[in-house]
C-alpha cells in the first residue's frame, strides 16, 4: 500500500479572481489577479517558486498550448511549467502536480494555477467540436447538458424516482447554490432565485432547464504549496494540509459495456473510496465538514453525493429535499455558490473549490463562514457520465 | 431464367401536406390550386438518394445475403457525389466490397429502368445484381415540381434462382427529346410546355416503342395486367395504354396522391407497388420516358408468394408523419437562409484517411465480438471492453446495423445545432452486447422513452459545405 499524501503538503497561499463574464479581462489579466492574491497570501517571493503546474481545458479559445503563457504572464524565473489538461478536472490536476512535487522533495514551493477565458467565443455555452478525427464521425452530436441530462433519465429509471420528484430535488440543488452565491462577492451569479423560477425555466436539454446548468464564466484560481514544516517555519498559523488526492479515469466500460446503467459515476465511487482511505476517514457522513462538488448540472451534484458515499444510493434526492446539504444543513455543499453560481472557468474550477475550503478552514470566509469546519472535500469531474475523469481532494486542518 | 428475385422500397417518414405548400405560395402562384391535394413524401434533413437507396436495399435484402451480391447499379438524377462512386457507398454500408462491381447510372428519368435492364443482363450468368434507384429532386419555390415530386427509393435484386418475376423481354429507344433538363449549373429542372411534350413526345415516341416491345415478347396489349408508366401528366399513361390496346384497368396508379413522383426511382417504386399486388402468371409492363423510352415486361411466378415478408412500399408508406410546416421543408432543402447560429459553424472537415481505415465501423456499423468472453462491443477495439476480460486482439468483426437496440438514456437537446431541433440522442444498447451514444432520427417526443425499441438507419451526419458538400454518413437510431 502506498503511503499516500496525507499531511505531507500544506497550502501556503491561495488566490482567486472574481469569476464571471469578464469582458474587461483576458486570460492574462485573470491569471495575474489570482496570482497576486495567492503570492501575497503565501508571503514568499516569486523567485522562491521552483516549479509550476498550469491548467486549462479549452486553451484553443484563449491562451493556447504549453506552459509558456503562464511563465510569460507572471514572468516566472525560468522554472519548469507543466501545462495540464484533463477536461473539467484540470484545476485539481494542476494542484495534484504541485503537491506531488513538494511531497517528493523536488520542490519546496510549487505553484498551481488554473485559468479559463471562455467569453471570447461569441456565443453561450461551452465551445464544441473538439473531438478527434474519428470521434466526429460517429459520436452523437451532443453537448454537456445533453450528456448530463441522461444521468437524470437513467437515475429516475434505476431508482423509480418520478420526474416531478427529481425535478424538485435538482431544483433545490440550484436554489441552495443561489442562496449561497448571493453571499459571495467573487461569484459570477450573486442573486437568490425563487423555486418557481427554477422549475419553470426554459428547457436546455430535457429534463434539465436553464437553472439546472452552471454558468459559463471567466476566471482564474491559484495555490502555492509547500511542506507543513516549511509553513510552520515561515510562521504560518491555522495550517491547512492535504489529506488525500485521488483521481479515477474511465476506461470505456461505462460507455461500451452493458454492465453500467447510466445512473451513477463509476469513477467517483472509486476515487472517493480511495481518498477516504488515504485521509484515514472511516465515516465520511460524520467526518467531512463541507463539500465543494462538481455541480456542472444540478443532477450531477445530486448523484455525486451518493457516489461520494454520503447519501445512500437512490436516496440522495431525499437528503437534498431535507436540506441536508444546505448552508444550515448537516454537511453544507457548495457554500461558495458552486459551479452553478461561483462559476465554471474550466481550468480554474478545481482550484476554486480548494480556495473555498482553504478560506473556510482558516475562518476567512466572511458572511458565509461555517462554524468550526475541520475537513473539506472537493470533487472535480471532467467529461460526461459515460466517460470521465473524477478527481477528489480532501484538505483539513493540520494538527 | 433471369428476373427479379427480391424487391424492397423506402419512403421517408415525413409527408408534406400540399395544401400547406399552396397556402404559402398562392399569393404568387394561384394557378397551382389544382395540385394542392394530398401529400408528397419529404426527406428528413439527414436523408439523400444514397441513404434512401441503402434503406431500400436493406429492405430488398431482407431475404438474401448482401455478401452474395456481385454488382450494384445505383440510378438517380441526384447522386450526392459527381465524382465518387455513389453505388460504392451503398456497397460499403451493406458490408459488401470484395467481388463487387459498383456502377452509378444517371442522366435521365429513365435511369432507374436503364439500371434494371443492365442489372438483369448482368445477372444472366448467375451473378446476383442489386439495382437501387433513389431520387431527392429539388424544385423551385412555387413550382409544380415542388408539389408533384416526392422523395423515395426502390431496390430490386436480379438473379436466376427463385425468380419471382421473370424477364419476358425489354426494348429501348434513345432520342434527344428534351422535355426538361437540369444543367450542370442548376439545382432545378427547366421544362418545356406540357402540351408539346404530350403531343410530340409521349404520343409519338412511346406507342411505337411499346408495340415493338410487345412484338418482340410475342404479346398483345391485353396480355398486360399491370401497366406502369410514370408521368407528370396523370392522363398520359392511360392515353398511351389505350393507343396500344392495353386495358385501362391495367394502368397502375401513379401514387401521386400520397407519395409524389420519385424521379428516376419512380418506375421501380411503382414496380415494387405492382409486385406486392401481382398474382402468379400476371404480366407487368414497365415504361420509363426520358430522352427515349425503356420498356421491360415481366411475368410473375409462383415463387412470389414464397418470398419472405418485408416492409416493402406499403410498409414504408404506412410509417407516416404529416408535415404541414412548409418552412421546415424549405429549410431542410437549404432553400431558406435560416439563422443557424454559431454552433453550426464548426468545421466539418473529414479526415479521409481515417474514414478509409474505419469504413467498416462508420459505414457498415461493424463492431467486434470477443473470441475469449463473447462480449459484443462497438467500436471494435484491440482490448476487450469487458471489465472482467480485457483480452488483447481478440475480436472478430460483428455487424450490428441489422440488430434491434433499445434506449438506455436519452435527451432532447436544444443547445446543440441541429437542422431539426431539439436534437434527440442517447445511449442505445444492443441485447447481444454493445452500446454507444447515438444520434436519433425520425423521432418525436412521444416515441423516445427509456426502453423504447430502436432500429439503426443509415443517414447523413454532417454536410461539409465549406468543401463543396462532402456528406458524412453514419448510423442513427430511429423508433421501430
Amino acid at each position: 500500500m502506498a503511503r499516500g499524501i496525507k499531511d505531507k503538503v500544506a497550502i501556503l497561499g491561495m488566490g482567486c479572481s472574481k469569476f464571471g463574464e469578464r469582458w474587461d479581462s483576458g486570460a492574462e489579466e485573470l491569471m495575474l489577479e489570482a496570482y497576486k492574491e495567492c503570492l501575497k497570501d503565501a508571503g514568499i517571493d516569486q523567485n522562491q517558486l521552483q516549479a509550476a503546474w498550469f491548467s486549462t481545458a479549452i486553451d484553443e479559445v484563449h491562451v493556447g498550448k504549453s506552459g509558456i503563457p503562464l511563465s510569460t504572464t507572471l514572468r516566472l524565473p525560468n522554472i519548469p511549467v507543466t501545462h495540464v489538461e484533463n477536461m473539467c478536472a484540470s484545476g485539481t490536476e494542476a494542484f495534484r502536480g504541485a503537491c506531488y512535487a513538494v511531497a517528493s522533495g523536488a520542490a519546496d514551493f510549487a505553484l498551481a494555477l488554473g485559468v479559463e477565458k471562455l467569453k471570447d467565443t461569441g456565443y453561450g455555452g461551452l465551445p464544441g467540436g473538439r473531438g478527434g478525427p474519428l470521434q466526429v464521425l460517429w459520436n452523437a452530436n451532443g453537448t454537456a447538458p445533453g450528456n448530463f441530462a441522461q444521468l437524470a433519465t437513467a437515475y429516475m429509471t434505476a431508482h423509480g424516482v418520478s420526474g416531478e420528484d427529481l425535478k424538485r430535488a435538482i431544483g433545490h440543488v440550484s436554489w441552495k447554490s443561489h442562496q449561497n452565491g448571493a453571499k459571495n462577492p467573487k461569484a459570477h451569479l450573486q442573486k437568490a432565485v425563487e423555486m418557481d423560477t427554477i422549475l419553470n425555466a426554459p428547457m436546455i436539454a430535457s429534463p434539465l432547464g436553464l437553472f439546472d446548468c452552471c454558468g459559463v464564466s471567466d476566471g482564474a484560481a491559484a495555490a502555492i504549496v509547500t511542506t507543513p514544516e516549511i509553513a510552520k517555519a515561515l510562521g504560518k498559523k491555522d495550517i491547512v494540509s492535504v489529506k488525500a488526492l485521488q483521481l479515477s479515469v474511465s476506461n470505456g466500460s461505462e460507455s461500451g459495456h452493458n454492465s453500467w446503467d447510466g445512473s451513477y459515476f463509476h469513477t467517483t465511487r472509486i476515487a472517493s473510496k480511495k481518498a477516504y482511505e488515504e485521509a484515514g476517514i472511516k465515516n465520511p457522513r460524520d467526518e467531512v465538514s463541507m463539500f465543494e462538488v462538481h455541480d456542472c448540472f444540478s443532477v450531477t451534484e445530486l448523484v455525486t453525493m451518493e457516489d461520494l458515499h454520503i447519501s445512500e444510493t437512490g436516496k440522495g434526492w431525499k437528503d437534498v429535499l431535507d436540506g441536508f446539504y444546505d448552508a444550515d444543513g448537516k454537511i453544507p455543499c457548495q457554500i461558495d455558490g458552486g459551479l452553478k453560481c461561483f462559476g465554471h472557468p474550466i481550468g480554474a474550477s478545481g482550484l476554486r473549490m480548494l480556495y473555498e475550503m482553504y478560506l473556510q478552514l482558516q475562518g476567512k470566509a466572511g458572511p458565509r463562514q461555517l462554524a468550526n469546519p475541520r475537513i473539506g472535500m472537493t470533487h472535480n469531474l471532467g467529461g460526461a457520465p459515460r466517460e470521465n475523469i473524477s478527481s477528489v481532494a480532501i484538505v483539513g486542518r493540520y494538527e | 431464367m433471369v428476373g427479379i428475385v427480391a424487391f424492397g422500397a423506402y419512403v421517408p417518414r415525413l409527408r408534406l401536406n400540399r395544401q400547406a405548400v399552396y397556402d404559402a405560395n398562392k399569393w404568387f402562384a394561384p394557378g397551382l390550386r389544382g395540385l394542392a391535394k394530398g401529400e408528397r413524401s419529404m426527406a428528413n434533413w439527414d436523408e439523400d438518394s444514397i441513404t434512401m437507396a441503402v434503406e431500400a436495399s436493406r429492405d430488398c435484402l431482407t431475404s438474401h445475403k448482401a455478401e452474395d451480391v456481385r454488382n450494384i447499379y445505383f440510378a438517380s438524377t441526384t447522386h450526392p457525389f459527381k465524382d465518387r462512386q455513389n453505388a460504392g457507398v451503398i456497397g460499403t454500408a451493406l458490408n459488401v466490397e470484395q467481388n463487387l462491381s459498383a456502377t452509378d447510372i444517371g442522366g435521365s428519368l429513365k435511369a432507374g429502368t436503364s439500371a434494371l435492364i443492365a442489372g438483369l443482363n448482368a445477372s444472366r450468368e448467375g451473378a446476383p445484381t442489386l439495382v437501387a434507384a433513389a431520387d431527392k429532386r429539388m424544385a423551385r419555390v412555387a413550382s409544380s415540381g415542388e408539389l408533384n415530386y416526392g422523395d423515395g427509393a426502390a431496390a430490386l435484386l436480379c438473379g436466376t434462382e427463385n425468380v419471382i418475376a421473370k424477364l419476358v423481354g425489354h426494348h429501348s429507344v434513345s432520342m434527344d427529346f428534351v422535355d426538361h433538363f437540369r444543367g450542370d449549373e442548376s439545382d432545378f429542372d427547366y421544362g418545356w410546355e406540357e402540351r408539346w411534350i404530350r403531343d410530340e413526345g409521349y404520343s409519338k415516341i412511346v406507342p411505337p416503342a411499346i408495340k415493338a416491345a410487345l412484338a418482340s415478347c410475342k404479346l398483345k396489349g391485353t396480355d398486360i395486367a399491370h401497366f406502369i408508366m410514370p408521368s407528370p401528366m396523370p392522363a398520359v399513361p392511360k392515353q398511351m395504354a389505350k393507343m396500344v390496346g392495353i386495358g385501362e384497368g391495367a394502368v397502375r396508379d401513379l401514387l401521386g396522391a400520397t407519395l409524389g413522383d420519385t424521379g428516376a426511382a419512380h418506375a421501380l417504386v411503382m414496380l415494387v407497388d405492382a409486385l406486392e399486388a401481382a398474382k402468379a402468371g400476371e404480366r407487368i409492363m414497365v415504361v420509363a420516358f426520358g430522352q427515349g423510352v425503356d420498356i421491360l415486361v415481366f411475368e410473375v411466378t409462383a415463387e412470389k408468394d414464397k418470398l419472405p415478408a418485408r416492409k416493402g412500399l406499403s410498409g414504408w408508406m404506412a410509417r407516416r408523419k404529416e408535415e404541414k410546416n412548409y418552412m421546415k421543408f424549405l429549410a431542410f432543402n437549404e432553400m431558406l437562409p435560416i439563422d443557424k447560429g454559431m454552433r453550426a459553424e464548426f468545421d466539418k472537415k473529414t479526415a479521409l484517411s481515417v474514414l478509409w481505415r474505419k469504413r467498416d465501423m462508420i459505414y457498415g456499423l461493424v463492431g467486434g465480438k470477443c473470441k475469449v468472453c463473447g462480449t459484443v462491443q462497438f467500436p471494435r477495439s484491440q482490448v476487450c471492453v469487458n471489465p472482467n476480460c480485457h483480452a488483447v486482439d481478440s475480436q472478430d468483426p460483428y455487424a450490428m446495423a441489422g440488430l434491434e437496440c433499445s434506449v438506455m438514456s436519452f435527451t432532447a437537446d436544444s443547445l446543440t445545432y441541429s437542422p431539426d431541433p431539439p436534437a434527440y440522442y442517447g445511449m442505445i444498447t444492443f441485447p447481444e452486447g454493445g452500446r454507444f451514444m447515438a444520434d436519433f432520427t425520425d423521432s418525436d417526443k412521444d416515441q423516445v422513452k427509456v426502453g423504447a425499441k430502436m432500429r439503426m438507419t443509415f443517414r447523413i451526419r454532417d454536410n461539409d459545405q465549406m468543401r463543396g458538400g462532402f456528406k458524412r454518413y453514419f448510423w442513427k437510431a430511429a423508433p421501430v
